[in-house]
């Protein structure tokens, strides 16, 4: 059964976070919280997976 | 208040170049006796160059300042012949914990592979690290070694030409003149030389102001790096927690902006903010209080003509990652046995040009890890806060989120990747023995690798066959033939081999590698010594 990566898999993880923070340059909050939801459904599309997507939904949710 | 503060180290003593008749010329002169400037003196003298150290005061650092050293400072201070009363007096560390308001998320061990001589980190206050290096200084003078520091000797002009120096040094007794075939300079972030040569110093500045206090307390924390996100006992902002030795506790307390510097640093106003990070029972004694700004910048060049500047004065970063003292030394490291090549005219002055293109590379490294710390610390935007927020939270429950957690990238050695002294990598080897690496030190028995290639040209056999040394340009490089089996740990294997049946290397005098190839090709390695001396 598919298992959602909750373990380290970002090769360059310092490159990926100032890539994230470069996309929200010069945003205000509305737009930036318009890019965040784009982005949730792109990377959604790429997984497809239901299974995952619900589990990636779930460890989200948990605080 | 600790004694080490009042002593003159190098109290200010008439030297016979204050009543000659004529301006004396010196080999190099190095402004400041801070750690970066002693480590280009003794690096220097230890090759038999002439030095003269200038210092405006006399005595080591106020305040524990610099108090991480890495693993890579302590294999040069090796070289210099400081490294063992550092690591004895140091407090070594390798846990790391992680808290974000009222808990803590995650910790981390920073422990390396066995093999090393020197441990990951130590912390020690700056103070004694200047102090072990004066004495080495002391120890090289006792054989007789060309190296002396003048304290109170203040540089107040300098007059730049094509083969030398001159100063107009200003001490208690008047002023003088004094020249120097070179000058590094080594007067820290505010640089009194690069604003007497009018030169830029640009970068960003980060509106933020840090509180640093060191405290003496009978406390039982343990050895061990805490990092604050926004906890209760400062809303908002960051801390941090170092232990250094003599029961001397590092805290860092972010403030934000709009403080007023005075006010915060009396007693009355930090006693109560340290009471409520350690407790209203813990007993604690202030020894030291700052407020600090910072900068991330660096010169557009580290070298002008004859002057080369080194650590602080070239480049500034964030403390978050200890990148300032530690690439200090890397600087000199880089520097000196070109320097030293450039005077006896072993190698063309043009070799002084890659100290330039090495360490800027260094530069721009610190710089992007310890700019981007800050930016995790110190979110500049809402939702820069809410994402670092949200890996925060999530670093509590899952592995994942942990690598993006940025308190700090503390320093590493830098590689010289795409340097001009650099061979084309001809080894199918381990990517951190590439061309332009550091050496990583490896157990050979009871002994270590790294003292074995200090301070001039190897050529590392593993396994191979070569000719015992190579005469090439004036440069003469003796090989260390050595076999995988002489490291039963096999950290010698995994580090320089990999898969590889054996190597050949070329190591630079700064235990970097030049090139690498899987065995001895005379024009290969002809090529690569004319190379790494920039006379290709």
């Amino acid at each position: 059964m598919d298992e959602l990566i909750l373990t380290p898999n970002i090769d360059g993880a310092d490159d990926f976070y100032a890539d994230l923070l470069a996309a929200h340059d010069g945003l205000d909050k509305a737009e930036s919280d318009a890019l965040n939801a784009r982005l949730v459904l792109v990377l959604a599309n790429h997984i497809g997976d239901r299974t995952i997507l619900k589990q990636a939904i779930d460890a989200a949710k948990a605080r | 208040m600790n004694k080490i503060f009042e002593q003159p180290l190098y109290a200010y003593a008439r030297s016979p170049d204050q009543d000659a008749p004529a301006p004396v010329r010196h080999q190099v002169i190095v402004i400041g006796a801070g750690p970066v400037g002693l480590a280009a003196a003794i690096d220097l003298a230890q090759q038999g160059v002439e030095v003269v150290v200038l210092d405006d005061n006399d005595k080591v650092s106020f305040g524990s300042r610099a108090i991480c050293f890495a693993q890579r400072t302590l294999e040069i201070a090796d070289r210099l012949g400081c490294a063992r009363p550092m690591v004895d007096k140091g407090v070594q560390w390798n846990t790391g914990k992680v808290f974000f308001d009222d808990r803590k998320v995650y910790e981390f061990n920073l422990q390396p592979d066995e093999g090393y001589a020197h441990p990951a980190f130590i912390n020690l206050q700056q103070y004694y690290f200047e102090l072990f290096m004066v004495e080495r200084v002391r120890a090289l003078q006792a054989q007789g070694a060309p190296i002396e520091i003048r304290g109170r000797n203040k540089v107040e002009a300098i007059g730049t030409h094509d083969d030398h120096v001159k100063l107009e040094v200003e001490t208690p007794e008047g002023s003088y003149t004094v020249e120097a075939d070179w000058l590094i300079a080594c007067d820290g972030a505010n640089s009194p030389t690069r604003r007497m040569l009018g030169l830029d110093f640009v970068g960003r500045v980060f509106e933020d102001n840090f509180l640093i206090a060191d405290v003496i307390m009978e406390a039982d924390f343990p050895s061990e790096r805490w990092f604050w996100f926004d906890p209760p006992f400062n809303r908002g902002q960051s801390a941090l927690l170092h232990k250094q030795p003599d029961n001397v506790w590092r805290i860092d307390l972010q403030l934000g902006w709009d403080i007023d510097k005075e006010r915060e640093k009396r007693p009355e106003n930090v006693i109560p903010r340290l009471k409520a990070m350690l407790g209203e029972d813990v007993q604690f004694e202030l020894e030291w209080v700052s407020i600090y700004t910072f900068q991330c910048r660096r010169m557009e060049k580290f070298r002008h003509g004859r002057v080369l500047f080194a650590g602080d004065s070239a480049h500034q970063v964030s403390p978050f990652g200890a990148r300032g003292a530690n690439s200090g030394l890397q600087d000199t490291d880089n520097l000196c046995w070109k320097l030293k090549m450039v005077l006896d005219g072993t190698a063309p002055d043009s070799l002084l040009d890659s100290y330039d293109v090495e360490r800027i590379h260094g530069a721009d490294e610190n710089i992007l890890n310890s700019t981007r710390s800050t930016d995790f610390i110190t979110p500049k935007s809402e939702m820069s806060r809410i994402l670092r927020d949200a890996v925060l939270d999530l670093s509590e429950h899952y592995e994942f989120a942990r690598p993006l957690v940025n308190s700090g990238r503390l320093s590493v050695p830098c590689t010289y990747d795409g340097s001009p002294l650099n061979s084309a990598d001809a080894l199918d080897g381990p990517a951190e023995t590439r061309p332009g690496s550091p050496c990583p030190d490896a157990p050979l028995g009871d002994e270590f690798l790294l003292p074995k290639l200090a301070g001039k040209f190897t050529l590392l056999t593993i396994d191979a066959d070569a000719p015992d040394r190579i005469e090439e340009e004036g440069v003469t490089v003796e090989r260390l033939a050595l076999s995988v089996k002489d490291d039963r740990t096999l950290a010698l294997k995994r580090r320089y081999l990999g898969d590889a049946e054996g190597a050949v290397y070329l190591i630079r005098p700064d235990q970097h590698v030049a090139a690498r190839r899987d065995s001895y090709e005379d024009n290969a390695f002809r090529h690569a010594i004319r190379r790494a001396i920039g006379k290709e």
